[in-house]
């Protein structure tokens, strides 16, 4: 396939971990951001090509574990009613909530769907006046831009059976939090490629020189993550702390504009809840007081409830990189896919999902 | 065939002819839960649709079960049943699936396929049609993998209560494997050959039901392969074990191999088959290919030495003809792959890959089914 599969060359990702190797003279700690990294890191087994002194840590850029648990009961709820449609992507509907998960409302009867898209709801609830058709807008700045169009073309259409559950999160607000925390050990950031190609680079100047670290933006496929991985070591053993494109083909330093004006147009930034880390102050996106009509939180009278997240899951810890999935107790034992504590052992790119399936 | 059509032109008919009041609707365009009666509606049923259809001399008793004699031997029995959304995809049918699922699972058996029985669950509702071209495609199929279907059943089911029709067949074919083949029978040396490229039935079905469009139509592998099967046996192949790669994929199977036998199996992603339309399917997905299902796809355990053999006879016939050697058994051994410092993935009874970048990781199975992901 034609650009995948010259990124996927064994000889190319050989010489860069060659040359990674011959780079690296001192410890260093990486993050990808991204859970398509991090399952890719995994899948293609990445990081055995590195020396042993450079760790890669999995950030948080998976947003079906940073989904806080609250908001997957909302979902629960509010799939479980006998008027509702409730449609989601399809890596939401086993994630843990306090008892159960969307599969089992499925099961008990809930009408419970799996959209590709967020307009493919907007099409469900234009086809079926009667139904209250709720989409579970759960993503980071790459599906924002199909969800406010899904918002603009239902109220275009005068939609009123149409709402959102909205969860979605913004990446550079998490990096500034994962740096600002005190047990950080996070020295160099893998940029997620594909939020980049949405919303550009621009952001990340002040993040890098704030903090002194390297930002590498990164695509996806193994000699692109080593390629990021080595230009951002680069940076480390020469002091550097800068913000790289590895992922030029895709990505323009101003992003995708037609992408982010629909995103302007139906959102603002707003504080909130990261499953497993806590409130992150304007790290999401909720609907403008426009489009507050779409908000299902609202039609459903949900917005104050609150959940605990079970004691065991150490997933806040996961997601920040301070620990890596073998170092949780309950992983692989009281923690497995079909029994998983907490989200990153759903979404097939949740770390700890990622390590079970191709390390355990 | 030819009497039974006779007969329900003869019966309608006359009927019809014999009473001077309204004479009752004897030609139903669709199933009537009345079809699953036992009365009339159901001897009509069976007589016009299925009958019609794949009658022979075993079902021209009209018994309630089919009487025949076997050669001395050994003999394999084996049943599925089918479920499928929706009844016809690109590629094949329900009917075509029922039939080859049951003659694969016995050629895995190293057995050539005999006779089969066919046993329906239908849906009240269900065009009149639509059965009939289930059934000829059934009797397509059996005749393509030269077995025949001499007993069956009918049920009919409330409307909402199923999908259409569920078929259940069932299968009994003769062994002609010298050897025993079974997972128990394979050993360190083996070579795991892969009978063409994975992932097509699986998709296939998704693009149907999802409404996803790619450039080409992705069709089904669904296929019977008792034919290659047969022609390895029969070549004096030193064949270990067979399994067909449905539900699950490769890696599944693997797997199951892999813990039934405690050995490990080695696999090179880089030799396994994936058409270029597969693979854009799945990266746009986000699934793996080698969990998506199969239905004429199987691998075979033979000596490494029989490989390149094997190999060559099996890629002359058509449905084989992408086959490939993607690995190899060996005797387990200590950890080799893992997070540093391992987690237990070089034990025995596991499957790895070395992947295209020359890493190794371990091939687990799926827990549940494939979601598509997010972003």
């Amino acid at each position: 396939m034609k650009h995948i599969d010259e990124y996927r060359d064994g000889a190319a990702a050989r010489a860069l971990a060659a040359a990674i190797r011959k780079l690296v003279t001192r410890p260093w700690t990486v993050m990808e951001i991204c859970g398509g990294q991090t399952h890719s890191i995994v899948k293609y087994g990445i990081d055995q090509l590195l020396p042993a002194s450079v760790t890669l840590v999995h950030g948080p850029g998976c947003p079906v574990c940073v989904t806080p648990l609250e908001l997957v009961e909302k979902a629960i709820e509010i799939a479980s009613r006998p008027e509702v449609t409730f449609c989601s992507f399809g890596d939401m509907l086993r994630v843990p909530g306090v008892s159960r998960d969307l599969l089992s409302v499925k099961a008990a009867g809930g009408d419970v769907r799996i959209v590709y898209s967020p307009l493919d709801a907007v099409k469900v609830a234009a086809e079926n006046p009667r139904r209250e058709v709720v989409f579970f807008a759960v993503g980071f700045e790459t599906t924002a831009p199909a969800v406010a169009m899904a918002v603009l073309q239902a109220a275009h259409l005068r939609l009123g059976n149409f709402s959102l559950l909205v969860s979605h999160v913004l990446v550079p607000p998490a990096m500034e939090a994962i740096l600002s925390s005190p047990d950080n050990r996070v020295q160099g950031f893998l940029a997620a490629g594909h939020v980049c190609a949405v919303m550009g680079y621009e952001e990340y100047g002040p993040i890098a020189a704030r903090h002194r670290v390297p930002i590498v933006v990164t695509g996806f496929e193994p000699v692109d993550i080593l390629q990021g991985v080595h230009l951002c070591l680069r940076q480390l053993e020469e002091g550097r702390a800068e913000v790289e494109n590895q992922y030029a083909r895709s990505v323009r330093r101003e992003g995708n504009l037609a992408a982010q004006r629909p995103v302007r147009e139906v959102f603002r930034v707003t504080p909130r809840k990261w499953r497993g880390v806590g409130e992150i102050p304007q790290s999401g996106l909720g609907l403008r007081e426009a489009y507050a009509a779409f908000d299902a939180e609202r039609r459903f009278g949900l917005a104050d409830r609150r959940s605990e997240e079970p004691p065991e899951c150490i997933s806040g810890q996961i997601l920040r990189g301070v620990k890596r999935p073998g170092d949780c107790p309950a992983f692989g034992v009281r923690c497995v896919p079909e029994h998983p504590l907490g989200a990153p052992m759903v979404s097939s790119e949740g770390a700890c999902a990622a390590y079970y399936r191709y390390r355990n | 065939m030819e009497d039974a059509t006779k007969k329900d032109e003869k019966d309608g008919s006359g009927d019809a002819g014999a009473f001077s009041c309204p004479s009752p609707v004897q030609q139903y365009d669709s199933v009537l839960l009345a079809h699953g009666g036992g009365g009339r509606l159901t001897h009509q049923l069976i007589e016009q649709v299925f009958l019609q259809a794949y009658g022979n001399p075993l079902t021209e008793e009209r018994h309630d079960g089919a009487v025949f004699e076997l050669p001395a031997g050994r003999f394999a029995f084996t049943t599925d049943s089918y479920v499928i959304r929706p009844l016809f995809f690109p590629g094949g049918d329900i009917g075509e699936l029922a039939v080859n699922g049951t003659v694969n699972d016995l050629a895995m058996c190293g057995a050539r396929p005999l006779y089969l029985s066919a046993g329906f669950v239908i849906e009240e509702g269900l065009p009149m049609d639509t059965l009939r071209r289930v059934a000829a495609s059934m009797q397509r199929a059996a005749s393509r993998a030269g077995v025949r279907l001499v007993t069956g059943d009918t049920k009919v089911v409330d409307r909402g209560k199923g999908d259409g029709v569920y078929i259940n067949t069932a299968g009994i074919g003769q062994v002609v494997a010298p050897r025993r083949v079974a997972p128990s029978s394979v050993m360190p040396g083996d070579a795991i050959v892969l009978s063409g490229d994975i992932g097509r039935h699986g998709i296939a079905i998704m693009a149907v039901r999802e409404g996803l469009e790619f450039e080409s139509v992705i069709e089904s592998d669904c296929a019977p392969v008792s034919e290659p099967v047969l022609a390895l046996l029969e070549a004096g192949v030193e064949v270990h074990c067979l399994r067909d790669l449905t539900r699950g994929g490769l890696a599944s199977t693997l797997v199951e191999i892999a813990e039934a036998t405690r050995l490990r199996c080695e696999i090179e992603e880089e030799a396994i088959p994936v058409r270029e339309d597969v693979r854009g399917a799945c990266e746009i997905l986000g699934f793996d290919p080698l969990y998506v299902a199969n239905e004429g796809r199987f691998a075979a355990f033979v000596p490494g030495r029989e490989a390149g053999r094997a190999l060559d006879i099996l890629r002359r016939h058509p449905v084989c003809e992408s086959a490939q050697i993607v690995g190899r058994v060996t005797g387990g051994g200590k950890d080799e792959v893992g997070e540093r410092g391992g987690t237990g993935a070089g034990r025995a009874g596991a499957v790895t890959l070395r992947s295209r970048i020359g890493a190794m990781r371990v091939v687990d199975m799926i827990s549940g089914e494939q979601l598509p992901r997010i972003c």
